[in-house]
Order: structure tokens, then sequence, then C-alpha cells
């Protein structure tokens, strides 16, 4: 009698572990998931200390201290670490400061995106029929945009304030939420369990959000984290063509722009702002590409 | 006991005239055309007893199964569970009269959930239970199914099949139904464990004066379970009867084949082989005439061109048979 009188699963079966245990037993192994979110937490840290780390004010400008260089040049000095712009700005607060404008786009313009990307996918996925088709044809207008030309259209008739850049990528990047959480929906939607919650009467939004949802939270996690990034990337581009944040804001993006006349000749001027840019980009897509890694079935662990 | 009606019928579910339709294709390059998974399929099940339904994968069975329990309206045809048509009553209401148990007890329980929630999610539903009294009802519940109370805590991943499939039957039957749908529950088990759970269905049944419709592809198993049976082919009854008659005297060939075929238990195949020959039935072009014709060993002129009817359900519950020949 193997099923009675066998104790329920015991904690060293790796197979049986509870979803949570499973998924933390794996992430210590995971060596580039663990890079990713070192870096992301430090960035998110410095973004959210800005106010207590950076040295000066990032506003504060002084015609007698322009283009100073960093440390490491033989013109530089502790007093500005990362040098000044051309106003005489100290560049390592503005780094700061800028990495809390990314983030804020980043996590804000992803957390949109996700709720109109996931609602259209999720309903697409589970009605199908006409619910499906007008959900695609809505998906194939918008991946027919060029995303960047419409956001500098979009922006140029808007003007660029921080709040409406990031509703701006909010309502354009939702395109991968809803074909991720449609086939995701599509595979559950005639799960016994999910039948077995309809032959009891729930109601439709339980079904979506308590049944359906917990279960393809994990592929929309991995498609936030990505779009975050994305989404950063796309504030950078736009404040750089000078449609996204406006001056004197410290975008990182907007700091390439204002340096790029003396890239010739004070190269850090472009180099500091776009080695950051580059970083958190970098980091947050390592942690989504290994939070994808760790959360698939069966998923490659080593 | 639930005052249902004030003259109770004798029976827990009737189907009257049941059809389900499909429409295939109908996009860009193929035809539309009609698919009837359930055709014309009237059945009398009596209160307390256990009606089975046998017949091969892609016969219908599932489809049924889902009419029944509202998860899909028929195409033709109607429903009474207690006496009344389930077109007229609302998914809860339903709910609290009809519950189904599935195949795949891995599919069957959200994989995110801890078993105490999924059993409790009925009374949750259903009832203004306290949290303390919800968890009273599943952790008796629990025991009823031959589960410890700790299972409660843990995730359906850290059960095995059969201690899932417990759990599943824990659900339909926390809110008392009197009519249980088992679609196939013991398909997906280890045989050793099979028994165990026919036996713990068979146990609640009599502690809770249930009524079963039994789903099975196979015979052997729903041999010693049920009172009834009903045989399927290609979305229609063919033949029903007492447990006694269809085993001792089947009256139609397919019934006889099958009846062969379980008695010769081939452990490696799923699906019993007939011996009918492989003329795959397709059911969105059924044959002319007797649908079983094609593979028939004694089919005649006459059953390519008219198809035989199933006599109506009587009172006695005396034995139909869907065949020229019987
Ligand atoms: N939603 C649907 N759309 C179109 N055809 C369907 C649909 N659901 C079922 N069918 C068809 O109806 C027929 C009966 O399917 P059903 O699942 O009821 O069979 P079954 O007897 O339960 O088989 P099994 O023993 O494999 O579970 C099959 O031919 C199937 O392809
Ligand atoms: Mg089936």
């Amino acid at each position: 009698m193997p099923d009675s009188t066998t104790p329920l699963a015991t904690r060293t079966s790796p197979r049986l572990r509870s979803p949570f245990a499973s998924l933390s037993a794996r992430l210590p192994r995971h060596r580039t998931l663990l890079l990713g979110i070192t870096i992301t937490g430090l960035l998110v840290l410095i973004a959210l200390l800005a106010p207590w780390l950076a040295p000066h004010d990032p506003y504060a400008q002084s015609t007698a201290n322009r283009m100073i260089p960093p440390v490491w040049h033989a013109a530089g000095s502790w007093e500005h670490m990362l040098g000044t712009d051309r106003l005489g700005r100290d560049y390592l607060s503005r780094l700061l400061y800028g990495a809390r404008i990314s983030l804020f786009i980043g996590l804000l313009a992803a957390f949109i995106s996700g709720l109109i990307g996931t609602t259209l996918g999720v309903l697409a996925g589970y009605f199908g029929g006409r619910v499906d088709a007008v959900v695609s044809y809505i998906l194939t207008t918008r991946l027919a945009l060029p995303v960047v030309l419409v956001a500098l259209a979009l922006a140029s008739l808007t003007g660029g304030s921080l709040i409406m850049v990031t509703l701006l990528l909010g309502l354009l990047l939702w395109d991968r939420f809803t074909v991720v959480a449609r086939s995701a929906t599509v595979q559950l939607r005639d799960a016994e369990y999910v039948q077995a919650a309809q032959a009891l009467g729930a109601s439709l939004p339980y079904i979506l959000l308590r049944e359906i949802l917990p279960n393809i939270a994990p592929a929309l996690i991995v498609v936030a984290t990505l779009e975050v990034a994305n989404a950063i990337l796309l504030e950078a581009t736009l404040s750089f063509l000078g449609m996204g944040i406006q001056p004197p804001l410290p975008s990182w993006g907007l700091m390439i722009a204002e340096g790029k006349a003396y890239m010739f000749f004070q190269p850090w001027v472009i180099a500091i702002p776009g080695a950051a840019l580059f970083m958190l980009v970098l980091a947050i897509n390592l942690l989504g590409d290994g939070l994808r890694d760790i959360s698939a079935p069966g998923g490659r662990d080593e | 006991m639930k005052a249902t009606s004030v003259e109770p019928t004798p029976y827990a579910l009737e189907l009257c005239g049941l059809s389900k339709r499909f429409t295939l294709g109908g996009k860009m390059f193929s035809k539309k055309r009609a698919l009837y998974a359930v055709s014309d399929v009237s059945l009398r099940v009596p209160r307390g007893q256990v009606m089975g339904l046998v017949g091969e994968s892609g016969c219908g069975k599932s489809t049924l199964a889902k009419m029944l329990l509202g998860l899909t309206p028929p195409s033709e045809g109607d429903v009474l569970i207690q006496g009344k048509s389930i077109t007229h009553s609302d998914q809860k209401t339903l709910a609290r009269h009809v519950q189904p148990i599935f195949q795949d007890p891995y599919s069957s329980l959200n994989p995110r959930r801890r078993i105490g929630d999924i059993i409790a999610l009925p009374l949750r539903l259903h009832t203004t239970l306290s949290s303390q009294e919800r968890s009273q009802r599943v952790t008796a519940m629990l025991d009823l199914v031959g589960l410890p109370k700790r299972a409660t805590q843990q995730y359906p991943g850290q059960l095995s099949g059969g201690q899932r499939q417990r759990v599943a039957i824990a659900r339909a039957l926390i809110m008392r139904p009197d009519l249980v749908i088992c679609d196939e529950p013991t398909s997906a088990l280890d045989v050793s464990v099979q028994a165990q759970i026919l036996n713990l269905l068979l146990d609640l049944k009599e502690e809770f004066g249930l009524t079963y419709l039994f789903i099975s592809h196979d015979l052997a198993v729903v041999e010693h379970l049920v009172d009834r049976l009903a045989v399927m082919y290609l979305g229609r009854i063919v033949e029903e009867g007492s447990r006694e008659q269809i085993f001792a005297a089947p009256k139609h060939p397919y019934t006889q084949a099958l009846l062969a075929s379980a008695l010769t238990p081939d452990p490696s195949l799923d699906i019993p082989d007939l011996g009918l020959g492989s003329v795959q039935p397709d059911p969105s072009r059924p044959p002319a005439g007797c649908a079983f014709h094609p593979r028939c060993p004694q089919s005649s002129p006459e059953c390519r061109e008219r198809r035989p009817s199933l006599p109506p359900v009587d009172l006695h519950g005396t034995g139909r048979v869907a065949c020229h020949f019987a």
C-alpha cells in the first residue's frame, strides 16, 4: 500500500519541494543571476540614498568650475570626483540623481505596460475567439509602430516631462507582456484545476486573478525585468534626442546629449553616464535572464 | 437532506436527448464542418447508484461530463439534476448539486495553492463560515479521505498522485453534492493505488449517500463498482443496462468486443485492443447507418443504411441496446 502508508514527501527530495523552496534552492548556484541581483540592488540603493551620497547639489551651477575633469586626470581634484559639466555642476552628484530618474521611469513604465499587456493577454488567452481576434488586431497594430519614432513624435506633441515620458513608454511597451500572457493563459485555460474552479461556481475575476495569474506570474516577471531595461534605454534615447527628460533634470541620456559637443577632447563627459547606463541595463538583463532560467520548469540550474 | 422539489424524483440525474456539436474549421482554408461529440444521449441515473459510462478514447465521454457540470452548454437536449433543469440554474446553484473528480491529479490541483486552501475553496465560495470553522471542516474532510492534518500546509507538488487524487476527492465532496462526475479518476494512477482510490470512492458514497457517474475506458475498472453501465460509441449510447445484464449477456457487438478485450488484459496497452481492425472512427465523419458497422463482425446491408435506434428509457430500467440484431 504505497499510497496511504508512505509518509508525505520529506524535505530532502528535490522534486517534491514547494514552489518557493525549489526556487530558493536553485538561486545560489546561478552566478550571473546573483551578479545581476547584486549590481541592480546596489544601483537601487544608490538611487534611494542619492541625497545622502551626493557630495554636491546636482543643480548648483558654478561658472568658475566648468568642465573640471575627473580625479584620475592631472587637472582633476577630489572636490569633484567625476569632474563637472559645462555649467560647473558636480558630475558625480548628477550621476547619482540620474539613477533615480532611470529607475523611476523603468519601473513605472514596466508596471503600466505590464498592467495593459497582461490584461489584454490573459483575456485573449482565456476567452479565445472574438476577444482573441480583437486583441491580436490591437497587438499587430502596436507591433507595426516603430517605438522610437512614435515616442519621439508623441513626446514632441506632449512635451517631455518625466511623467509624460513614463506614460508614453508604458503605453508603448506592453506587446511582449501580451504575447507571453496570452500563450501562458491558453495553456492553463483547460487545466483541470481551472475547470474545477469553474465547476465550483467561482467568479471570472477569481479564476483569472487567483487561479491563472499566479501560475503565469513567473513568466511575466521575466518580461517585466527586460522591459524595465528596455524603458530605461528608450528614455535615454529620447532624452538624448532632446524629446525626453528636459534640463535641468539629470537624466543619463540627457547628460550624454549635453556632453556630445565635448566628446573629442573630454570623452569622459559622455563615457561616465554611458558606462552607468550600460551597467544598469546589463545588470537588469542578467537578472531577467537568470530569473527565466531558474523559474523554467526543470530549469537549467547548473 | 435537501428539499429540492415537492415530489422528489427517484433520479439524481436525467439526460434527455443531450447533444453537443462543435464546429471545426471555418478558418481561412478549411470549410466549416460540424462534429457531434455527443449525440442524442438519454440516460437516467437513480439516486444512490453508480452509473458507469465506458467507451473508447474520443467517443465523447468528457464532453458529456462537461455538459453535466455546466462547463459547456448543450447544443440540444437537457440535463435534469434532482429533477431540475440545469439550463435554468446558475453555476453556483449547480455546483452545490454536482461536482467533478478529474482524471489527472497532476493538473487538477493548482500548484501554487496549499492543500488546505484548495479544499477550503468550496467553503469560501458557498458558505459564510469563519476561517477557523473552515479549517475544522477541512481537517475533518482530510481525515475522511485518509490524509494527515499536516497536508493542509503542503503544496500539490509535495504529494504523490494517489494523495493528490484524495485531495481532489475532498474538494469535490466537502460541500456534500448529490452527484459526483468521476471522469476516469484512476486511469492516471499506478495500479496499486487505483484500487485504494476506488475503495475510497465507494466508502464515501455510502457515507454521504452519493450518486456517481463513473466514466472509464476500461470495463475491468468499472466491473466491481457500477450498478448500471452505459456503453458509448462515437457520441451515442449503444447499450445500457444493469451490471449483471451487461457483464453476463452483452447484446451489442461493441460491448461484446470491449468485454472480450477486458478479459484478456494487456497491461502494455492503455486502451484495450478491441480486435476490431484498425478502422479509426472519425467523429466528424461518422459512417452512415449504424456508426459501428465498419468495425462490426456481423454487419449487414441494413446496418449500412439505417441507424438502429436506442429504445427510450423506461421506468423499470430494462436493458436497452441499439443494434438491428439484438
Ligand atoms: N472544444 C472542442 N472543439 C472541437 N472538438 C472537440 C472539443 N472538445 C472535444 N472535441 C472532440 O470531441 C470528441 C470527444 O472528445 P472527448 O474529450 O469528450 O472524448 P473522451 O471520450 O473523453 O476521450 P478520452 O477517453 O480520450 O478522454 C473528440 O473527437 C474531440 O476531438
Ligand atoms: Mg476524456
